[in-house]
């Protein structure tokens, strides 16, 4: 890739910073040029951000008819998976999985929801409701 | 408080350990570059791990698993690293502090997540995320983060959560800095050597892994079902850790070419310059995969994974051609 080569048409996902990128000079050698990012970057982002977006919508679509649990909706709200969930709050899947049953999540201790909170940087009561 | 390693220089890398790698020694006296650093702990690799999912898609992974390039850095500057973690998160900080005070810049991991200065649109649950941190103010450290053009900041609250972060390669409030460096130039053994790892490892017999990683996962994207709404996002995922997270372009492929050319200087081989060019060219062949596939998902050439399938495999076949001409060259 050659310096002019570099993507610079800009990547709205980027937030305005710009990504460090190794390309040739007029002389050959290759060296780190400042990149504003370009369409496959962002066309490749803003696909697993809509991903996500599609999981979370229809969890909240689950939530509101009485389906799932919050949790949930917060879970792919906060960019985790089951897998992942599980992972940072150190639950097992299938227990998680029943934390999305409305009734057992109405009943769950503070402390239990404090977990979950902590991991996804919500709070409690931000996690009992849809925003 | 306030502190302030005052000689302390920030520099943009493409990738996280390779740039925090080559900010920390150069700092210390052993002056190298990132594609440096990158190139000497042998971190250019290829891995396709199909059995371990990262956000419901398999890891295809450009380079080394994380901490590799800063334990490549050991031998061949005769260094000696000290790592520490912790299990109370208060005095994962306190020790933090203690090291600023005694005006040694830090290395950290964090989880990518809490670091206020991402912008929102990359805050992912990415565990293996490296910086230095050069100084504090009032409540925000000072942050040189490789992948960010300047300098950042992040306050107490949310450094602590990113270090302290569970989860698949939780950081455990990991700290590290150099305690020794015994060597401060690069030597051509130390180049030869490295390139031989690479070598090796892109040539080995794992399936998964190297040259034959890429077929592997070549044959598996021309099985995708077009009818598969997710067959995209799949594609979409491959362009992503070769393109998006840090790789200097791809996946690395730039960022090696840069290691070889310095490498030709240090070892005064200049096939490997020409090497490096062969490279270069190979990296833009990963560059025609990622547009091609990035065309498809936008909906402008209709899916074909047969044909992204093929264009893998030249990759995979010029890979080949090119390991197996490097290996000779450093005989």
């Amino acid at each position: 890739m050659d310096i002019h080569e570099v993507p610079q048409e800009g990547n709205r996902t980027m937030g305005g910073h710009r990504r460090a990128m190794y390309a040739r000079d007029a002389d050959g050698r290759i060296v780190i040029v400042a990149s504003a990012g370009g369409e496959v970057d962002e066309t490749v982002t803003l696909q697993a951000l809509e991903y996500i977006r599609e999981q979370t919508e229809a969890a909240r679509k689950r939530v509101e008819a009485g389906a799932s649990s919050p949790l949930e909706y917060w879970m792919y709200a906060q960019r985790l998976d089951l897998p992942q969930l599980s992972q940072v709050t150190g639950f097992w899947k299938w227990r998680i999985r029943r934390h999305f049953q409305p009734q057992r999540f109405a009943k769950l201790s503070t402390d239990i929801l404090q977990r979950y909170a902590d991991v996804m940087g919500i709070t409690v009561e931000q996690l009992k409701t849809l925003p | 408080m306030n502190m302030l390693i005052e000689n302390f220089q920030h520099r943009h890398a493409a990738h996280c350990e390779s740039g925090v790698a080559s900010s920390m020694l150069s700092h210390h006296g052993a002056k190298i570059s990132e594609a440096m650093a990158f190139g000497l702990s042998g971190a250019m690799a290829f891995a396709y791990l199909p059995f371990v999912k990262f956000a419901g898609f398999p890891l295809i992974a450009f380079r080394m698993p994380p901490k590799a390039i800063l334990k490549g850095m050991v031998k061949p500057f005769k260094m000696r690293f000290h790592f520490e973690t912790f299990r109370d998160q208060d005095k994962g900080m306190q020790r933090l502090d203690e090291l600023l005070a005694e005006g040694h810049i830090v290395g950290i991991q964090t989880s990518a997540f809490w670091l206020p200065y991402f912008p929102a649109d990359m805050r992912f649950h990415f565990n293996a995320h490296n910086l230095i941190v050069y100084g504090k103010e009032g409540n925000d450290y000072l942050i040189s983060d490789p992948v960010a053009e300047d300098p950042q900041r992040c306050d107490a609250e949310n450094l602590r959560k990113a270090r302290f972060a569970t989860g698949l390669m939780a950081p455990k409030g990991l700290l590290y800095y150099p305690e020794e460096i015994g060597q401060k130039e690069v030597t051509t053994e130390a180049v030869l050597r490295s390139i031989k790892k690479t070598v090796r490892t892109m040539l080995g017999p794992v399936p998964i892994v190297g040259v034959r990683g890429i077929h592997m996962l070549a044959n598996k994207v021309g099985k995708l079902d077009t009818a598969d709404k997710l067959s995209l996002n799949y594609v979409g995922h491959i362009v992503r850790m070769q393109e998006e997270i840090g790789t200097g372009g791809a996946g690395f492929r730039f960022l090696y070419a840069a290691f070889l050319q310095e490498a030709a200087d240090i070892t005064g081989r200049d096939e490997l310059k020409v090497l490096a060019e062969m490279l270069n060219v190979i990296g833009d062949g990963w560059r025609e995969f990622a547009l091609k596939a990035v065309r498809m998902i936008k909906g402008r050439e209709a899916f074909d994974p047969k044909l992204l399938a093929q264009m893998l495999h030249k990759q995979a076949d010029d890979e080949k051609e090119f390991f197996q001409a490097l290996k000779r060259a450093i005989a």
